[in-house]
């Protein structure tokens, strides 16, 4: 029997509650910089008292007035506040006294403004995206920068720029209603979708999988759809994530290379998650990530890939398109029209794709088509087509599966598996 | 991030008789909120009592099959969870947080936390 060290627990109830903390200031103080700071002070408060006073029996409600009633204090004190003071002093008004607990439903307003306005169009993409991490997930800027592969100081310029364009551009700290909201939280989606993707399928680099990133999304997706229940794409969201999520131990093989869909284990898919992913799918919509995560789920239901539901991954590829048209998603379905009707109509509308320049770069074009030709028995063609591939793509693990296929596509071996994504 | 289990365990033979009081449903209410609002737990469930139990060993051979309660043990497995955090020491606070309001309710109640060997 032993009582925790205190410093560890400071930390550990900051990094549970930081979100909660630095929402709640900033609604006070209205600069999500600022806010973050005096979060900080708090936790510098704790780290002096706790070890005297002991750990209070709810040490996130203390850490959050502590942090709330320092914000108080500096907006009344500055005077480079007063005039902002003025503009606050409806929100002053129904922060609840410092010793209070702080009630649940206002945090949870709190936070979800704090996601709405990290996630605010106003900002660079990339900008967005380091500062949800920073100030949502919890991130360290040494952590945002590892994920992304970039340099500490670039990302901490990064961060420092977009909590200043958010305070000169005068950002409410609100989520939006009416017809703002769905343009907004599409914006919101967008940025846990990327940060998700780049964990998945890393565009650079020696890994394929940057496990840690996607976790942080799929909490992010989670939080989101404990906050926003009625939002029916917040579920299409997090059920795309949970299923995606769930093959990601059998997508990679001993030596980390990458295993295709075809080829994975299933009995490694994690169960839990596809439950998860089911369960948020029931309450899913119709919108773009709604029928992307219904397309996940027809994979996580078969058993084996042979009983893989083609048609009806087609025809939801159909309807994706109506609602999000992009190549990318006109060449997924030519895959699943492929599985489902053959490679010689699949190949007429890949080549239909072949000029459009969003995809010039993109490898899964020609790796699509090699396939194609492949099973239509074109090997030299099939050859060429998984080389280009090969030279299009920066991940180092990709790269040489497509060299792999290439040279077996040349050598005369039985064709292999599709590429869609693993 | 790994995720881990905690195995909740009571006395099943001293349980309080009578339900909780209103006021600690609520707060067992509003820790349920604050998990799932946070995004860490995956799974969680209560188990029913050991009489509805059956324990299957193997000698022999064969299955064999004997029917709880099973008398010799005291502290029996009542629940579980399964969350993801981003270390232990998060997921001890959360296990802490389950104690401060069942342990109000259930005195004897203990939790173990355990990483999930991934």
């Amino acid at each position: 029997m032993s009582e925790r060290n205190t410093a560890e627990t400071v930390e550990t109830v900051f990094r549970i509650e930081s979100a909660r903390i630095i929402a709640g200031v900033t609604r006070v103080v209205r600069d999500v910089g600022i806010a973050e700071e005096i979060a900080q002070d708090a936790v510098v408060a704790a780290l002096e008292q706790w070890p005297e006073s002991g750990v209070p029996d709810k040490p996130g409600a203390w850490l959050m007035a502590a942090a709330k009633r320092r914000a108080i204090d500096l907006v009344r004190r500055r005077e480079t506040y007063a005039r902002k003071l003025a503009e606050v002093g409806r929100s002053l008004a129904e922060t609840p006294p410092a010793d209070d607990p702080a009630d649940a439903d206002d945090i949870d307003d709190d936070v979800l403004r704090l996601i709405f306005t990290t996630c605010h169009p106003v900002l660079s993409t990339e900008a967005r995206v380091a500062l949800t991490l920073r100030l949502l997930g919890g991130l360290t800027t040494r952590e945002i920068a590892r994920a992304f592969l970039a340099a500490e100081p670039t990302v901490a310029q990064r961060i420092v720029r977009a909590k200043r364009t958010l305070a000169k551009a005068d950002v409410a700290f609100e989520v939006p209603y009416g017809a703002e909201r769905g343009e907004r939280l599409a914006s919101v989606l967008e940025v846990v979708y990327l940060v998700f993707n780049e964990g998945y399928s890393a565009t650079a680099g020696d890994d394929l999988l940057r496990p840690a990133l996607c976790e942080d999304a799929l909490r992010l997706a989670r939080v989101l759809a404990g906050l926003m229940p009625e939002e029916p794409e917040v579920h299409g969201l997090a059920a795309l994530l949970e299923f995606q999520a769930s093959r990601a131990g059998a997508r990679t093989g001993v030596d980390g290379e990458p295993v295709l869909l075809a080829d994975q284990n299933r009995t490694k898919w994690n169960r839990m998650l596809i439950n998860r992913g089911f369960a948020s799918l029931q309450r899913a919509g119709r919108g773009p990530y709604s029928l992307q995560a219904a397309i996940a789920a027809c994979h996580a239901k078969a058993v084996h890939y042979e009983d893989t539901d083609w048609p009806m991954i087609a025809s939801l590829y159909t309807r994706l398109l109506d609602v999000q048209p992009s190549p990318v998603v006109a060449l997924n379905r030519a895959v699943a029209l492929s599985k489902a009707e053959g490679p010689a109509a699949a190949l007429k509308l890949v080549d239909e794709l072949s000029d459009v320049p969003a995809l010039r770069d993109y490898h899964l074009l020609p790796s699509v088509r090699a396939d194609l030709l492949e099973s239509l028995d074109r090997r030299t063609e099939a050859r060429a087509e998984f080389e280009k591939a090969a030279s299009l793509t920066a991940n180092t693990r990709e790269r040489d599966l497509l060299l792999g296929r290439a040279a077996r596509a040349a050598s005369g071996e039985p064709p292999g598996p599709a590429s869609e994504r693993p | 991030m790994p995720r881990f289990l905690s195995i909740s365990y009571h006395d099943e033979q001293n349980r309080p008789a009578e339900a909780p009081s209103a006021e600690l449903q609520q707060r067992m209410g509003e820790l349920y909120e604050e998990i799932t609002k946070a995004g860490v737990v995956l799974d969680m469930a209560e188990l029913a009592p050991t009489s509805e139990a059956t324990k299957v060993t193997w000698s022999g051979d064969k299955a064999h099959y004997t029917d709880g309660p099973f008398t010799e043990s005291r502290e029996v497995v009542g629940g579980y969870t399964i969350i993801q955090a981003k270390d232990k020491a998060e997921a001890l606070e959360w296990a802490r947080r389950f104690l401060e309001v069942q342990g109000r309710y259930e005195p004897t109640t203990s939790v173990e936390v355990r990483e999930i060997a991934e």
